[in-house]
């Protein structure tokens, strides 16, 4: 780490401006405004707040005078915070006098106003902008020259405070709401209640920190490598599966909208679980993946629909085919892409996904597949005379879908194949010389990515009940794949982690969602610069470990 | 054995069944398509003008493919890696384009003097791509050059979609209409064929930008230093090349290629969209693979024969085979033509021997 000094710190400051022109220029601020987080303060608010939060609190943990002399970081904080608001404060300024509209849509009078906390002189508009800025720079820095514990706390109790305080009105629908009643306002937190929150939050999560240190502290193999006996895990994992079970009808109370989201993350879990076994077991980076949904959920709605072009089947019926056909396709486009590495193979697949979407929208195949008016009137799938028609009633097909494909992958992951999967990734030619055949290894990890997919596709078209061929576009593969590097290439619990955040998150968030596309690129970067294991990274290989090693093997 | 159990041994030695497989199933889409070509040309009802036409079309098309091709070969040459933002690039030189050319228009100078305020618009847009191409360079790929290779391709990616919906956040989601040129309206007549001006304009300016090109990269002393650079990074360094700076240079080049091709497409189509460069930088990436990825002549080669073979194909191919709204399919034809290539010739039509390089 380079030494700080007054320049660095006045660089991170402007860098600082700079991002937050660039969120105000997005429009994020203003489009975001409309939710309260607490009180009076709204999402927007928060959003831009968090650009000086975050900047001057990197700044701070990255500074050398920590350890030197500490009473000089909060000073820090306090220029990087307000040499970032005074950056931004030119926009508002210059933005007055010169109509910039014509380039950047968003620059309209009320963004100004917004950015300027709605003052009518534009001077104190600027100063209360400078000075909040300084003092959040200067606050947020504090944290890191805290103890660690209080510094834990502090940080996941506000981001915890926040989260629930933007999440509120779903929180409320919840049956959580008897407990969370008296913090609520009808929108957003109560200043009281935030502060409760913010309490009680902060002290459990510097328990827990304090907790996990002592726990490192007394450091064996069995708590480096999370490893617990037995029945706790039994345990564990009963209670996890009792939850899972009464979630929706428990928790969300059988609430339709939060369950359609539930179950939407759930179908990309499906799929973040078959594009991993091709990306982060196999390592074939494959971007045509939405092609095999499509192809599960177009085999679905042509054999169900009720309409003119289906053909009358139950569910039961089409989905064995389905998942049999996305299968087939798999190994049928992997079978061209067999010598193609890395970028290439990228490319390829991309163009496939790309193909399959443009036949399905063409006149050509119009009589058969419908066209760009997609297919309608699917029937939602019948067990007996029970038809699942609600979302939470789905929540358990979908479910039992995302068990099955668990069971599969984590059978694959230490089967012989998986083995083969993990040697190909790590070096193609190494994989081969040591008698490992890479046309049967690779057809079967695109096969099985494919089959998992077009079991999610299958579930979707009966959950939607019509599908449209706009449906299926190259978004869908980078969410997934996004998802899959959020959480880490190649953990099964991170693709849960990855599609809470990514697919749930945003869709829970309404206004977020026209900057998802935005937010997931901007997080493909940051987490391959910062982290490039992901939020759950696989665990290590126990396997072969020798058995005098005592201390945590890097990965 | 005899003689010619001895021959088939050696053959099934040489080429195992995956190679079988792949050849015919490039055949049968080969054969498809010349059937497709036999019963277009029996059945036709175009006039030898009309492929003339055609051809025009694909050649000013091609021309800005190839413009942007040449982006992904210089940079694939020195780092091995698809600048997948390249697309991206090309599209924000077309919106810093958009811009001059409105306020150009609104001081009412844009009709006055054209050329001037194509040149202005020309080095805006060279000046736009250019700053965008080393910001992400910067970013997203100068701290990971020692990283796997699958990472610099994932920041790649989200380079792309950050670039993509940072310009639709920032100037709207709509179509933007480029100011029109009085100068550009109606067409020329070349040896007989009615060619429209901006095609004409197009064709003429991606040739003159690849010639300038070429002949930066073969005599400057920069285009030497990039060549050592794309031959050996470590012994360029050596020789006392600052690779970094040779790095961020190729990108400047390429981007500039891609900033002069989002021009010329503005002025072919007039409109302007956050969405623009997807297309464009996958067939751009298409043909510099068909080129031979790397290959700077090969770039400009695969680019016109894309462009013209993309702009022939729905009529030449789909329509023998009965196909209705065959120019729905204009880009299933350049995907497939992608594969094909990878298959029957991944080095392309003047690479050498790339595929070592790749792994």
């Amino acid at each position: 780490m380079q030494a700080t000094t007054w320049r660095s710190t006045i660089k991170a400051g402007l860098l600082t401006g700079v991002i937050a022109l660039y969120v105000a220029l997005t429009g994020m601020v203003l489009s975001l405004s409309k939710r309260p987080v607490v009180d009076k303060l709204s999402l927007g608010h928060v959003v831009y707040m968090l650009v000086f939060v975050v900047m001057g609190y990197l700044t701070a943990r990255r500074s050398s005078w920590r350890t030197t002399r500490p009473a000089l970081v909060p000073v820090q904080g306090l220029v990087v915070g307000g040499i970032g608001a005074a950056l931004l404060a030119l926009l508002p300024v210059f933005g007055q006098q010169v109509d910039l509209s014509w380039i950047f849509v968003t620059t309209k009078p009320n963004l100004y106003k917004f950015l300027l906390f709605n003052q009518e002189s534009m001077a104190v508009g600027v100063a209360y902008l400078v000075l909040t800025g300084a003092a959040l720079g200067g606050i947020a820095a504090l944290l890191p020259i805290l103890p660690e514990v209080l510094h834990q706390g502090l940080l996941y109790g506000a981001g915890f405070t926040l989260l629930l305080g933007v999440l509120s009105d779903l929180a409320q629908r919840t049956v959580l709401k008897v407990v969370l009643k008296p913090l609520f306002a009808y929108k957003g937190l109560k200043p009281s209640g935030a502060l409760i929150l913010f309490v009680v939050l902060s002290v459990l999560f510097g328990l827990r920190h304090w907790w996990l240190q002592r726990q490192r502290e007394r450091s064996t193999m069995e708590v480096i490598l999370g490893e617990r006996p037995a029945w706790a895990r039994g345990v564990q994992q009963g209670l996890l599966l009792g939850f899972l079970l009464i979630l929706p009808v428990w928790l969300l109370n059988k609430d339709a909208y939060l369950n359609s989201v539930v179950n939407l993350v759930n179908l990309y879990i499906i799929m973040g679980l078959g594009l991993n076994i091709v990306v982060g077991f196999a390592g074939l980076l494959d971007l045509g993946y939405v092609a095999f949904f499509a192809i599960g959920a177009y085999t679905v709605a042509l054999m169900t629909s009720t309409g003119d072009l289906g053909h009358g089947y139950t569910f039961w019926q089409a989905l064995p085919l389905a998942v049999i056909l996305a299968l087939v396709a798999g190994v049928v486009l992997g079978i061209p892409v067999l010598r193609m590495r890395g970028d290439y193979l990228a490319i390829v697949t991309l163009g496939f996904g790309e193909i399959i979407r443009i036949l399905a929208n063409s006149d050509w195949l119009k009589p058969f597949m419908g066209g760009a008016l997609g297919v309608l009137d699917i029937p939602k799938p019948a067990l007996g005379n029970l038809v699942l028609k609600e979302e939470y009633q789905l929540y358990y097909l979908i479910l039992a879908g995302i068990f099955i494909t668990w069971f599969i992958a984590t059978r694959l992951y230490h089967s012989r194949v998986g083995r083969a999967w993990q040697a190909l990734r790590e070096d193609e030619d190494v994989a081969e010389a040591m008698g490992i055949h890479l046309v049967t290894t690779k057809l079967l990890a695109f096969g099985f990515g494919a089959a998992f997919s077009g079991l999610s596709g299958a579930i979707f078209a009966a959950k939607v009940g019509s599908v449209y061929p706009h449906t299926f576009n190259l978004i869908i593969s980078i969410n997934v794949l996004s998802l899959i590097i959020v959480g880490g290439i190649g953990s099964l619990p991170g693709v849960v982690v990855g599609a809470l955040a990514l697919v749930g998150l945003p869709e829970l968030l309404r206004e977020f969602s026209e900057y998802r596309m935005l937010f997931y690129g901007i997080a493909l970067i940051t987490m391959m610069l910062v982290k490039p294991e992901g939020f759950w990274p696989k665990k290590l290989n126990v396997y072969s470990r020798p058995q005098d090693d005592t201390g945590p093997a890097t990965p | 054995m005899n003689q010619w159990q001895r021959r088939l041994d050696y053959w099934r030695r040489r080429y195992d069944i995956t190679d079988v497989v792949v050849w015919l199933f490039g055949l049968t889409i080969l054969a498809v398509a010349l059937y497709g070509v036999v019963r277009s040309l029996q059945t036709t009802t175009y006039d030898a003008k009309r492929w003339a036409q055609f051809v025009v079309y694909g050649v000013s098309q091609g021309g800005v493919y190839a413009l942007i091709a040449l982006g992904y070969t210089l940079v694939y040459g020195i780092l091995f890696m698809i600048n997948f933002a390249h697309g991206e690039i090309f599209m924000f030189g077309a919106f810093g384009a958009l811009f001059t050319a409105l306020a150009l228009d609104k001081a009412e100078y844009w009709n006055q003097h054209p050329v001037a305020s194509l040149l202005i618009v020309l080095v805006v847009a060279m000046v736009t791509s250019s700053a965008v191409a080393v910001l992400v360079e910067r970013v997203a790929y100068r701290p990971l050059r020692k990283a796997p290779r699958l990472v610099p391709l994932i920041t790649a990616i989200g380079a792309s979609f950050t670039l993509q919906y940072t310009a639709r956040s920032f100037f709207g989601s709509g179509l933007r209409a480029f100011p029109e040129l009085d100068m550009l309206k109606g067409s020329v007549n070349v040896l007989g064929l009615e060619i429209g001006k901006s095609h004409a304009l197009t064709i003429v300016v991606s040739l003159l930008m690849m010639a300038g090109l070429y002949w930066y990269v073969q005599n400057t002393k920069t285009g030497k230093a990039m060549r050592a650079v794309a031959e050996n990074k470590d012994v360029a360094a050596l020789m006392g090349i600052d690779v970094d700076q040779i790095i961020v240079r190729t990108f400047i080049l390429g981007a500039s290629m891609a900033g002069v091709a989002g021009v010329l497409y503005s002025l072919i189509f007039f409109q302007v969209k956050f969405f623009m460069g997807f297309v464009p930088g996958i067939k751009a990436f298409t043909a510099a693979v068909l080129g031979g990825i790397g290959n700077i002549p090969g770039a400009m080669l695969g680019g016109y024969f894309l462009g013209i073979f993309e702009s022939l194909g729905p009529a030449l191919i789909l329509e023998g085979l009965g196909i209705p709204a065959p120019s729905q399919l204009k880009d299933v034809i350049a995907f497939t033509m992608l594969v094909m290539v990878l298959i029957f010739r991944p080095t392309g039509i003047l690479g050498e021997a790339v595929a070592e390089k790749r792994a």
